[in-house]
């Protein structure tokens, strides 16, 4: 009877962390009403603060008034195109830990096929979806799939640059057009492939831009650069640096590690400075602790960084640390109507990329709406598209990349 | 001839790397930080340096015992009626006390319940069929991914996405750092100095159960002769029970405490450095050796940001672990060497 006793207690114990987990989730779904953030929507935001666009500027960090969406292309036309049923396809990561993005790209996009199909009834245009995982090894199995169906005339994606990389040279056998909102690799538009565009400014602009815009516009004299050990981190903080210029103080350059979640050396060398602003180069996993943490620590100097900490979730993780931080995005922000629209016909709210899907699926349509029906003849169209998008103006040189590419700056407010 | 052209810059930017100045400007900023991490790391490698004492064994799992704790005192929060927000709750020091206090019996509880559930479910049935050590190692190694993917996959299902998962939780801040007073141009918040003051609490209400109680003693007995010990009556099972609870509830303490330095470490992985690091305090000290594993912990912390102020702040783990073989090199049983039994603790 004696030896019962521990095995008792164990399990007694081993019972109390059931209830622990359990009791927290019943009162959860049960009466939360004080949690105005509770949730799943991704959207959800710190107290008031969320990412808000601020300007747009060129690679003279100067100012550029946003494009006009009353101009945007319609993806709904006048309702009179026919063509026979057509099928585009779109390709990202739909599941794993990368699935948001993927989903805001197919959303957008679904938004502007069913808007056509909606108004055009003699024109009906199906999107396929292919789940890539955001990984290369999968998109290199995907992508076989994808060339070989011949009723597929264009593509959305690849979404990321690694799998782009990859798969590219498939696509470009198969002629088939490779339309990205969101592979931002400065180098894939190198590659000699007469198929790829890229719908938005690739990472070499975004570092001049966002350097030029804390030197000429924000009047920063001293700007500590962190980057974390990620090639976009490293890549990025490179260029912030040398964009800079005098400004980078090298005193306070310094380095932190993917998984980090704490940074006191770091704080207090950034602290012993005073500089003007902190650049992160680096995501929002470690961003966001660092934020509160240089908060905390009693840096007062102005957050700012690039795309890969522009997520609702830095604000959410970062609290009321993030409020001011400026964040860079080759992103557009989504006007008032496609953000309602949006939100009404998926129940979340429009994300990253998911503005860029949008206006480049709605130039898919436009060339299937013109007559397109083939493979040669979207990539031609796509080569010679002239016109502008909620986002921004869509015209590209001869290797893919935009005529005029431009960057976002958004702050938490 | 490539090989000689990028050795090269490589060699000058770490020689030109060797910052005096950044050590000496922000030396006692640098001093207070690391005895602040250095009181957790120390109260988590009691865990580890007791069930070593015990066992002789490894608890790799330990790691993901105190980032259970961390969800243990998150969920407490959460059952308090704290919902994750942007701004710092304000609710009076003495609430607040009482609050950080339940919650931190409840990390601790979660932390020791996992714990002793571990040694239930991985490690006595091992031990009942004797199984080598190796198979224990392993068995700990595959514990600790169990369980970090359980907080990953599960324990977001389980929860209605309200806990785990792929991101941190949005933190509950209770505590807004601030500056209480300056040590030789040094600020020091109220943060680390809850954070040393109850970890150095703990620590010495450890050493005194050990010491002076007889659950204590039966668990100095077994470390130095288990099959003695059992001759003499002590139940070996419940000794070692009662080591992965002591282990356990630290690491739910030590959650807690590291929580309020750092709002946003509560994911499934949270634990996994500090683990490896707590670990490495308890060797440093001497492993086995409970005063060891405090003064292990809060020389790592310590050393950890003089080296990162020093060599680049990237160079945190390579610090440690440098530090590390040379003790070792030195004194292969750690600083104040190894047996729990023999060492006065």
């Amino acid at each position: 009877m004696r030896r019962s006793t521990p095995q008792l207690a164990g399990t007694a114990l081993v019972l109390a962390v059931g209830l622990v987990l359990t009791g927290c989730s019943s009162k959860d779904d049960s009466g939360d009403t004080t949690s105005p953030t509770g949730g799943s929507s991704s959207a959800a935001a710190s107290g008031d603060l969320s990412i808000q666009p601020l300007v747009q500027i060129d690679n003279k960090g100067a100012e550029v008034p946003a494009a006009d969406s009353s101009n945007a292309a319609d993806p709904a036309g006048d309702g009179s195109a026919k063509c026979d049923p057509t099928t585009i396809a779109m390709a990202g990561a739909l599941t794993g830990a990368n699935a948001a993005l993927g989903i805001n790209i197919l959303n957008g996009a679904k938004l502007a096929v069913d808007a056509h199909n909606a108004a055009n009834k003699d024109c009906q245009v199906t999107i396929k979806q292919f789940d890539t995982e955001g990984d290369p090894q999968k998109a290199t199995q995907v992508a076989p799939q994808i060339a070989g169906d011949k009723s597929i005339i264009g593509l959305l994606g690849p979404a990321f640059s690694g799998e782009t990389k990859a798969v590219g040279p498939v696509f470009q056998q198969a002629g088939l057009l490779s339309l990205t909102a969101s592979a931002t690799n400065p180098d894939l538009t190198k590659n000699g492939w007469t198929n790829f565009f890229r719908g938005l400014a690739n990472d070499a602009v975004q570092g001049p831009s966002v350097a030029a815009y804390m030197v000429n516009t924000l009047n920063f004299k001293k700007v500590c650069v962190v980057q974390d050990d990620s090639d976009y981190g490293v890549g990025l903080a490179e260029q912030i640096t040398a964009g800079l210029g005098s400004a980078a103080d090298s005193a306070c350059a310094a380095k932190v590690k993917t998984g980090d979640k704490d940074f006191s050396a770091t704080v207090q060398i950034v602290k012993g400075e005073s500089p003007d602003a902190v650049f992160y180069a680096g995501y929002y996993a470690e961003g966001a602790p660092f934020a509160s943490q240089l908060k905390e620590g009693g840096v007062t100097a102005a957050f700012v960084s690039a795309d890969g900490t522009n997520d609702p979730e830095f604000v959410k993780q970062a609290g009321s640390a993030a409020k001011g931080a400026y964040l860079s995005c080759p992103c557009g922000p989504a006007p008032e109507k496609f953000a309602a629209d949006y939100q009404a016909k998926f129940s979340v709210a429009s994300g990253v990329y998911s503005v860029e899907a949008y206006d480049l699926a709605t130039i898919m349509l436009k060339g299937i709406d013109s007559g397109v029906k083939d493979r040669a003849g979207m990539v031609d169209f796509v080569k010679n598209y002239d016109g502008d998008g909620l986002a921004r103006h869509y015209k590209w040189d001869a290797n893919g990349e935009l005529a005029s590419a431009l960057i976002w700056i958004y702050q938490v407010k | 001839m490539s090989a000689v052209m990028t050795v090269g810059p490589a060699v000058s930017s770490v020689v030109s790397a060797f910052n005096v100045d950044s050590l000496t400007h922000n030396f006692w900023a640098l001093t207070i930080d690391g005895l602040t991490y250095g009181s957790i790391y120390a109260l988590v490698a009691v865990g580890y340096t007791l069930v070593y004492g015990v066992l002789r064994l490894i608890n790799f799992a330990h790691s993901e015992i105190f980032m259970l704790g961390m969800f243990g005192q998150y969920a407490t929060l959460m059952l308090l009626g704290f919902t994750p927000r942007g701004d710092v709750y304000t609710e009076g020091t003495l609430l607040t006390i009482v609050y950080l206090g339940i919650a931190m019996l409840g990390g601790m509880a979660v932390s020791g319940g996992a714990a002793v559930g571990l040694e239930r479910v991985a490690y006595r049935p091992l031990r009942k069929r004797g199984a080598p050590s190796l198979v224990f190692l392993i068995t700990a190694i595959g514990a600790s991914f169990i369980l970090q993917e359980f907080v990953h996959f599960v324990l977001p299902k389980l929860t209605n996405q309200k806990l785990g998962g792929v991101n941190a939780q949005q933190p509950i801040r209770l505590v807004e750092p601030t500056v209480q007073f300056t040590f030789l141009g040094a600020d020091v918040t109220n943060v680390e100095i809850v954070i040393v003051v109850a970890a150095i609490l703990l620590a010495v209400a450890t050493e005194r159960f050990i010491t002076l109680t007889k659950f204590g003693r039966g668990i100095r007995a077994v470390a130095q002769d288990p099959v003695t010990a059992t001759l003499m009556g002590v139940s070996r099972e419940r000794v070692i029970m009662l080591t992965f609870l002591i282990g356990g509830l630290l690491a739910g303490a030590a959650a807690l405490l590291y929580t309020l330095r750092v709002p946003s470490g509560i994911i499934y992985s949270g634990g996994f450095i500090l683990g490896i690091k707590a670990f490495s305090a308890a060797v440093l000290g001497g492993i086995g050796n409970l005063r060891g594993a405090l003064l292990g912990g809060l020389l790592l912390g310590v050393m950890e940001l003089y080296g990162q102020a020093l060599f680049g702040t990237e160079w945190r783990d390579v610090v440690a672990f440098v530090l590390l073989i040379l003790v070792l090199m030195f004194r292969p049983t750690g600083i104040l060497g190894e047996s729990l039994g023999r060492a006065r603790a």
